[in-house]
């Protein structure tokens, strides 16, 4: 039995080891190209293919857009159902609905954006960087607030009863003790959440669509590094496909970094 | 919000709620005198029925706490002591599916009036629970001036108000070189007294107490009585308890009561040496409960 699992483990492992293997194989050696993160994309097919600046900047803005949206929705629903909504059939009404979200596939969250903002031309452009960031809210949404209602749950009731036996008002014993109380637990769940919109695809593929250039204007199309990868690693041309690799050790090394800062803020909160 | 921050608007709400009684820094919006000399005030209850959803957990209860006394609430697990207790400081009624009927009163404040606010009832009503619960992001400092941070107050004197309520529960000697260090970092007596001194702090005119001691080892239990018997100069004072010794020491008077209602309620030494009611007697000498 123990071999047994043993040797399913050692399966599992496999795919995950030789993921790690190939991303450094084919992707570190990227890093010390000159321009690699200096340059943007050149676009061009047989000439240099230049860098992925455009790339990580353009990704790291609609994250953050995205972020500067679904996080205080996100935590502002927790607090709605922990704090007033309760077990009332409306707060378990969403609390359903945002476990049916959980598992919406990410490409349904793109495709509504591109038909309720791309084809209508919202905001007066087609694809834009800002529809995509509302795509990765959407599908971040859900995740931070699972998670935040986790968190908000573990603060005892009884600081509660005292804040309110004190002749708190109940928003303030939300803002002054229940949130104070809470806030690791709610950073560490904000920042997995923002680490999974990182590197999704789906909904950047027709909202955002993308651009070469380096651009910060959130109404035009622009570059992400998931979208990057998605188009490089399909060209016939090696180099081109190198960049692809290149890019995904950049994405899972930043991907990685927000999961540290996830876990550090946690053992800190506990200990 | 449900509640806006209107301090002023509460107060006004009390004053309005409309009577003269508790003359309170927090009711008349005055500056807060001396804690010192300050007349209680007496608390009745008056056909009190109190329900979690269906269940009818207090029944038609009639009680009078007089002022500057201590009154102890005695009987066995889920006799509804404790329910009484939240009653009176409409704490009750946060309890999902919790309900009340009948009247508290505060002197002639009506507690349960429509036009009363509960946060400024809470400011008059003080409560200390059975398990020490001091906040646990706040410093020593900032959990005895939570009451006014958390109720908006503005205090020009929070230093002196933080020492002079150490002081009243006999902490302050021991904790006044680490203000700054967290509450939750003391003891578990030193917490409970953290935790009155938190009460004692917003000042209220009475202050409920539901079993404070019962977490306690018998030295910290101790200090938490004979502070009782200090608090009680100021303070009416209605205390939950377990531990018949405990009522016998620190009570003026003592209720007994038994599925939801009153059995018994009179002088303490009368309760423990010669009840009128059998039941009575028969749950302070041990026989049940």
């Amino acid at each position: 039995m123990r071999g047994t699992l043993f040797a399913a483990t050692i399966v599992a492992l496999i795919p995950l080891v030789l993921v790690i293997y190939y991303l450094l194989h084919k992707g570190l050696s990227l890093w010390f190209t000159s321009g690699f993160f200096t340059t943007d994309p050149t676009g061009s097919f047989f000439g240099n293919p230049g860098g992925i600046r455009s790339a990580i900047l353009g990704s790291l803005v609609i994250v953050a857009l995205a972020t500067v949206i679904s996080i205080p929705i996100g935590i502002g629903v927790a607090l709605y159902l922990t704090e007033y909504g309760k077990q009332s059939w409306f707060a378990n009404t969403v609390r359903y609905f945002v476990d049916v979200m959980t598992g919406v596939p990410s490409i349904m969250f793109g495709l509504f954006i591109y038909i309720v903002l791309v084809t209508s031309r919202f905001g007066g452009s087609g694809y834009a960087a800002w529809k995509g960031a509302v795509a990765l809210a959407l599908l971040m949404l859900p995740i931070v607030i699972r998670s935040a209602e986790v968190v908000l749950l573990l603060v005892p009731s009884s600081l509660r009863e005292a804040a309110l036996a004190l002749g708190a008002p109940r928003w303030r014993v939300v803002f002054q003790v229940v949130l104070p109380t809470s806030l690791s637990g709610l950073l560490t769940g904000s920042l997995l959440a923002i680490a999974r919109g990182m590197g999704e695809t789906a909904p950047l593929l027709f909202t955002v669509a993308t651009a070469f250039g380096l651009t910060f204007n959130l109404n035009s199309q622009m570059n992400t590094m998931p979208f990057l990868i998605f188009t490089d690693i399909t060209s016939p041309r090696a180099a081109i496909q190198n960049i692809a690799w290149g890019t995904a050790l950049t994405l899972v090394t930043i991907v990685l970094i927000f999961n540290l800062f996830a876990r550090l803020i946690a053992s800190r909160s506990s200990a | 919000m449900n509640t806006p921050d209107t301090t002023s608007k509460e107060q006004a709400d009390v004053s309005a709620g409309g009577t003269p009684a508790p003359q309170s820094p927090q009711a008349t919006g005055a500056s807060k005198p001396a804690v010192t000399g300050k007349a209680g005030h007496a608390v009745n209850l008056k056909d009190l029925n109190a329900y979690y959803g269906a269940e009818h957990a207090i029944k038609d209860v009639t009680i009078d706490f007089p002022a500057n006394e201590v009154t102890a609430l005695i009987g066995p697990s889920g006799s509804g002591k404790s329910t009484v207790v939240r009653c009176i400081n409409r704490m009750h009624e946060e309890i999902p599916g919790a309900r009340a009927t009948g009247s508290v009163r505060l002197d002639e404040l009506d507690v349960y009036a429509p036009d009363v606010d509960v946060t400024a009832v809470r400011r008059l009503i003080g409560m200390v629970f059975q398990k020490p619960n001091p906040f646990p992001t706040m410093s020593i400092f900032d959990n005895v001036a939570a009451g006014l941070r958390l109720t908006g107050t503005k205090s020009k004197d929070l230093k002196d108000l933080v020492h002079r309520s150490l002081q009243s529960v006999g902490l302050w000697d021991e904790v006044k070189d680490r203000l700054g260090s967290p509450g939750i970092g003391l003891s578990g007596g030193q917490q409970q007294r953290l935790c009155i001194a938190r009460t004692v702090a917003i000042e209220p005119e009475v202050i409920l107490m539901d079993e404070p001691a019962s977490a306690l080892d018998p030295i910290s239990t101790l200090k938490i009585e004979e502070l009782i018997d200090e608090l009680k100069e100021r303070y009416t004072i209605v205390i939950v308890t377990h531990n018949m010794q405990q009522a016998a020491r620190v009570a003026n008077s003592t209720v007994f009561m038994l599925e939801g209602e009153v059995i018994e309620h009179d002088e303490t030494t009368k309760i423990f040496t010669n009840p009128s009611d059998e039941r009575t007697e028969r749950y302070v000498t041990g026989k049940f409960g």
